[in-house]
């Protein structure tokens, strides 16, 4: 056997190496490697959601290693069956939903998502729970003005609500920054 | 004021467009308005031309385009004779080279724009939004289109209807075409499936014009892939699901299409109590988005969504970012390839994290 053809030999072993390397590599993971125990952290809310609010919930959920849940809650007219599809309703909801969504994804926060129904807010929230468990519930306060649940609603929140609830403020001066639709 | 615009619109030539065009225009004139004919399409059709007796018509401009002289309507001449009503054939015509509007729909705007109430007549295959589905259902691309704005701006699109059957009897009666040319049409264009699926588009836009719902209209198959999109989104009980399903949702509404979700599960499979919630949230979400879920029991996954899209008669196929890895996809294939090559005619769309994107520098 020549030189050539040992280094041939060489060159093709390699070349097959680095080949059955690259096949048998596992792509890396996509998908935010959640655990099955991880911890719920629930966000409801309705037409907007604060920046701040937003923030500090994603800082809550990455400190816990928790999936953070943000759920927009729709009002179905009375003049509709409980389980009309609400078109018009979902398409202003649909934008913001993403858009926290990946607010949350960036931050390296597993999300999982929920658009939910009732006759009020207090009513799609309580639906909510009643079927999925969540170790804690951030929502943010009504400031004047804005959408969201007000006072009232919050007051049955942390009457009603199965687990631990967080009311955080949004940021009280300056030009609120808000995730809403632009539809 | 600008006059009023009526457009009777046909699936194919010799429904009894120009015919209807005409009753109408003898029945206003009977009642005393005055119609004037600006431009009638020469069908040589003795039924047809014996009912434009007695209504004038405003006389044509004659042009040269090649050797040929051309006829068109001369607009100017039906604004200046400025009738009450003009009948105008074949608002989809292209006019000859050197017209002032190339189109007859626009020299129609300018009748109406004088203030002259219109009736005009025109075939479903020259919509444009259906250019494309026109050409594969009937092999045929249809070079002379209108906007759709045009159908949507007229006070009134009026559906000249006739079974597919009926018009190839009047076909074969010759009462459209010579007897040679219709042998021919009745092989191609003429063909009952085609005319059926032509005649439920034209049934579906007048339908969809006047906001009337056809609760269940039972279409074949050909007609059904003529006539809709339909979406479905593959989902399996986890989060990521969530955002498949909103964003075929958000699919299906600009196609204008159905929605249906799909769950395959594989035989025996139990879930956990995590899939089980991420389960019963999709079927809510599916709920609240108006789409129907389903769920198949099956261990192969193409196979069974090969059987759900054709059984829904699906165009349109969402499906996440696959997490195979590379091994899988050598020694197995890919899921998207896989499904691209069992649904030949079907849209396949993987739905990425966007938050996965590089961020943009600024």
């Amino acid at each position: 056997m020549s030189g050539l053809d040992v280094a041939l030999l060489v060159a093709v072993a390699a070349l097959s190496a680095a080949l059955a390397v690259s096949l048998l590599r596992r792509r890396p993971p996509r998908r935010l490697a959640v655990p099955k125990t991880a911890r719920r952290i629930l966000v409801p809310f309705s037409g907007s959601l604060d920046q701040t609010v937003l923030e500090a919930a994603i800082r809550i959920a990455r400190a816990e290693d928790a999936v953070l849940v943000p759920a927009y809650l729709l009002i179905v007219p009375l003049q509709y069956g409980e389980d009309s599809p609400l078109r018009d309703q979902v398409k202003v909801a649909m934008p913001v939903l993403e858009a926290v969504e990946h607010a949350a994804l960036r931050a390296g926060v597993p999300v999982d998502a929920r658009i939910e129904k009732g006759r009020t807010l207090t009513h799609a929230l309580s639906r909510l729970w009643d079927v999925e468990p969540f170790d804690r519930i951030v929502a943010p306060a009504p400031v004047d003005g804005h959408e969201g649940f007000t006072e009232k609603e919050l007051a049955w929140l942390l009457l009603h609500a199965p687990t631990e609830t967080l009311v955080l403020k949004p940021m009280p001066s300056g030009p609120p920054s808000r995730l809403h639709s632009a539809a | 004021m600008r006059g009023r615009y009526r457009i009777l619109l046909g699936m194919a030539a010799g429904v009894g467009k120009t015919y209807r065009m005409l009753q109408e225009g003898q029945g206003a004139f009977s009642e005393g308005r005055d119609v004037a004919i600006g431009y009638l399409e020469p069908h040589d059709r003795p039924e047809t031309a014996v009912l434009a007796n007695g209504l004038e018509e405003v006389p044509r401009l004659r042009t040269e385009h090649g050797g040929v002289e051309l006829n068109e309507m001369d607009v100017d001449a039906v604004i200046r004779r400025a009738p009450e009503l003009a009948l105008i054939d074949e608002l989809a015509h292209t006019n000859a080279p050197g017209m002032r509007n190339e189109k007859r729909y626009q020299d129609i705007d300018e009748v109406l724009d004088a203030g002259i109430d219109v009736i005009s007549t025109v075939n479903i295959q020259h919509l444009e939004s259906l250019n494309d589905a026109i050409a594969e259902l009937t092999e045929v691309r249809v070079r002379e289109t209108f906007p759709d704005r045009i159908l949507e701006e007229a006070d009134e699109v009026v559906l000249v209807d006739l079974t597919a059957e009926a018009l190839q009897e009047r076909l074969r009666a010759g009462k459209i075409y010579s007897k040679e040319r219709a042998e021919v049409a009745l092989q191609n264009f003429f063909r009952v499936d085609k005319l059926s699926a032509l005649r439920e588009l034209a049934l579906r836009e007048v339908a969809e014009g006047v906001g009337a719902r056809r609760q269940s209209l039972v279409l074949d198959p050909l007609s059904q892939q003529a006539v809709a999109e339909r979406v479905l989104a593959l989902v399996t009980p986890e989060p990521r699901s969530q955002r498949i399903l909103r964003r075929a949702w958000r699919s299906a509404e600009r196609l204008g299409a159905q929605l249906d979700a799909l769950w395959v599960r594989r035989q025996g499979r139990e879930l956990s109590d995590e899939e089980q919630v991420s389960l019963a949230a999709l079927r809510r979400l599916a709920i609240v988005l108006g789409a129907h879920f389903l769920e198949e029991e099956g261990d192969d996954l193409v196979a069974t969504v090969r059987h759900v899209v054709y059984d829904r008669g699906t165009t349109y196929v969402l499906v996440g970012t696959p997490d195979e890895s590379r091994r899988r996809e050598v020694l197995h294939g890919s899921l998207v390839s896989a499904l691209v090559r069992e649904l030949p005619g079907v849209d396949i769309r993987v739905v990425a994290n966007r938050a996965d994107r590089p961020e943009r520098v600024p």
